[in-house]
């Protein structure tokens, strides 16, 4: 158990690191570096940066030193929370992404939850009445949901929801609360709104999960302790839900490692798509004007926090499987 | 008698017989694959059965409702015509509307002349797929409208299909050599180097893609060309969507080493590189095609996602992406709802691929 605990940990040590790298390199990427791009903002509008004041930028970061010391020098300023200034709104990063990156959460793990309640459900449903029509439409959804990007699925839902129910489905607060601060009242409107984006972000992660689970279960439904579970009598109910499905769900539970890095990215394209306020848009709009302080900050976060999410459900299912808590399973 | 014969056929039947019996019997995924070829069709004939210049723009069109044909004639004979459009200024908004013309009608032909294109990039020619008579195609044919420049949707639509298509398959071949490459390493040497490949595909996997492809696709200079861009974006793509099929060939190669007949080859003093290539690649070679053909939908859907968000391929050159990009907005769908019509052969080569990759998997292993 330590030894895998050991390993989780070790594993998630070197992904963020990896990030890190990765998000550097980004930052990087564009031509000049991002001092040049700040010196011309700042002069757009109507704010001179001296000469000197850009080497002293240059010097903080490091710029003018090897590559070695760049990274080192951002990463130190990222360890103490400086990520630096967004050059097109003129504020603290992390101001500007502000709540934006707690909404992204909120939809995804609202997502994997609606993923989860959905696919469990239906999975057995799928399995226990093999080939009937609810089956077959079932079957039919999950490889829709599998075949439609989720962007195109939310401009399609954005477009009948206009034209058929006259509503508009983007957006997480409505106009009144979309500057207001937090209250009860702010928190019911973004209640009301969550659904749609939820359901459309858990929709291609469900039908692969039903068939998963359709197919454990009805490995499981063939075997002999089944056949001998009804011999004694017991109610379907029983024979079904006591031990199948619970011998199905391992598997089941072991892709949320998959699920959840799939739901954020899904996030951030229908964030574009139905323009929610979460850090979706923000990247997009950073990454073409080269607000590229603002663009790796988000990816950076975005990653570590699947991450961390990672390896929170890893020890969550090392706390319910009992054969990965004794070592037995690799 | 017959149900032996049928057993003997099966016994000296070889493998690619057993694989293409099986396949067959998996109804959908033979559907697919006349699907999926079809689409590769259209893709390679794209400027035949496109009518009018992609490119065209012209204000003058812009928004034009797709265009019904009416098959047959009034006396019920096969004769398909379409109606002439006429444009209708509104006086009072000024806005310009266009409306069939039921007195005046064209005659839909085949195999008629149009833009003057080279077929195949080789041979010069002007005939399309489609044309009308009396009439220019450009000035009398939109059978799926035209977007707010006055190009032809259709048009467009084929022609962008082949870019989609074909950034799927060359993505696909970049990430089934770092796939092939890398999980036959883990899965022929094993020991560290294993756990090393096993750990980086676990990574790449756990972080989440689509940031990382935005960031990527940002820092690619405006200043390149279409094809610059194309090849760095289907690179950026092929990056990660290596890891499925390196997984598939690693599990392929530690299932095949245990195989009596590898340990037969090794005793009969086989060379490492003949067991690779004459008996472990051809038995697990169907078991890669099938693996490809359900990467190459993820493929597609990575590009036109990347387009869609401005950051994959940008115009001139077209794609499904870039179309769809069109269509981003509420203003636009609501004035223009068939842009979303490229959506459809998105959907359709998708389900085609993953319906056709279902089938090839199953019947990869003909003896299970």
């Amino acid at each position: 158990m330590l030894a895998y605990l050991i390993r989780r940990v070790g594993l998630a040590v070197i992904t963020i690191w990896a990030i890190t790298i990765v998000t550097f390199i980004i930052l990087q990427l564009p031509p000049g570096d991002f001092v040049d791009a700040y010196v011309a903002q700042a002069s757009a509008m109507g704010t001179a940066i001296s000469a000197g004041e850009a080497a002293a930028l240059r010097h903080a970061y490091g710029l003018d030193q090897s590559v070695w010391v760049q990274y080192y020098k951002w990463m130190a300023h990222i360890v103490h929370g400086e990520f630096g200034q967004s050059f097109e709104y003129g504020r603290p990063v992390t101001e500007v992404i502000g709540d934006r990156l707690w909404l992204t959460i909120l939809l995804s793990i609202g997502a994997i939850i609606v993923t989860w309640g959905l696919a469990l459900p239906i999975g057995i449903y799928s399995a226990v009445r093999q080939y009937s029509i609810g089956d077959y439409i079932f079957t039919f959804i999950g490889f829709v949901g599998l075949a439609v990007p989720n962007f195109l699925l939310a401009l399609i839902i954005m477009y009948v929801g206009l034209r058929v129910f006259n509503v508009s489905v983007g957006g997480l607060f409505s106009s009144e609360f979309q500057l207001a601060p937090w209250s009860w009242a702010k928190v019911w409107d973004l209640a009301g709104h969550l659904p749609v984006p939820m359901l459309i972000l858990a929709l291609a992660g469900t039908a692969q999960l039903v068939r998963i689970m359709r197919a454990n279960l009805l490995d499981e439904l063939r075997r002999p302790y089944v056949v001998t579970a009804r011999a004694r009598g017991l109610s379907e109910r029983r024979v079904i839900m006591k031990y199948p499905v619970r011998a199905a769900l391992n598997p089941f539970a072991s892709t949320i490692g998959y699920l959840l890095p799939y739901t954020v990215s899904g996030s951030v394209i229908i964030s574009v798509v139905l323009s929610l306020p979460t850090v979706g848009p923000l990247l997009l709009h950073s990454l073409i004007s080269q607000d590229m302080l603002l663009g790796s900050t988000i990816i950076l976060m975005l990653g570590v926090l699947t991450v961390f999410g990672t390896l929170l459900s890893d020890l969550l299912l090392m706390w319910i499987d009992p054969r990965i808590r004794l070592g037995q399973l690799k | 008698m017959s149900a032996t014969t049928a057993e003997n056929k099966v016994a000296v039947a070889s493998q690619r017989q057993l694989i293409w019996w099986r396949f067959r019997k998996h109804k959908l995924a033979l559907v697919s694959a006349f699907i999926v070829a079809a689409f590769y069709l259209v893709a390679m004939f794209a400027d035949t059965i496109a009518y009018t210049e992609p490119f065209d723009t012209q204000s003058a069109r812009s928004y034009i409702p797709p265009q019904p044909i009416t098959w047959f004639d009034a006396d019920g004979h096969f004769h398909p015509t379409v109606n002439a459009l006429k444009g209708k200024r509104d006086p009072r908004t000024f806005k310009l509307s266009y409306a069939p013309d039921p007195g005046e009608t064209r005659d839909l032909v085949l195999f008629g002349h149009g833009y003057e294109y080279r077929l195949f990039g080789l041979i010069p020619t002007d005939i399309h797929l489609l044309g009308v008579s009396n009439s220019r195609p450009q000035d009398a044919l939109f059978l799926l409208g035209t977007d707010q420049l006055g190009r032809d949707v259709f048009s467009r639509l084929v022609l962008a299909s082949r870019t989609s298509l074909t950034i799927g398959l060359v993505g696909v071949v970049m990430s089934l050599v770092l796939g092939v490459l890398l999980g036959g390493i883990s899965g022929l040497y094993g020991g560290w180097i294993d756990v090393v490949i096993q750990r980086v595909i676990e990574i790449l996997r756990s972080i989440p893609t689509i940031p990382l492809w935005m960031g990527l696709a940002a820092a690619v200079p405006n200043s390149w060309t279409p094809q610059q861009v194309y090849f760095a974006i289907t690179l950026i793509i092929s990056l990660i969507g290596w890891t499925e099929l390196a997984r598939v060939v690693r599990g392929r190669f530690l299932a095949l080493r245990e195989e009596d007949f590898i340990t037969a080859a090794e005793l009969a003093g086989a060379s490492q590189m003949r067991i690779i290539f004459k008996h472990m690649v051809p038995s697990f070679l169907s078991h890669i095609i099938a693996a490809v053909s359900l990467a190459l939908p993820a493929m597609i859907i990575s590009e036109t996602t990347l387009s869609f968000l401005g950051l994959g391929l940008r115009p001139p050159a077209i794609s499904w992406g870039v179309l769809l990009q069109d269509a981003q907005n509420l203003q636009t769908l609501a004035l223009a709802p068939w842009l979303l019509v490229v959506a459809l052969p998105v959907i359709v080569v998708i389900l085609a691929f993953n319906f056709l990759g279902d089938g090839l998997r199953d019947a990869a292993d003909p003896y299970g």
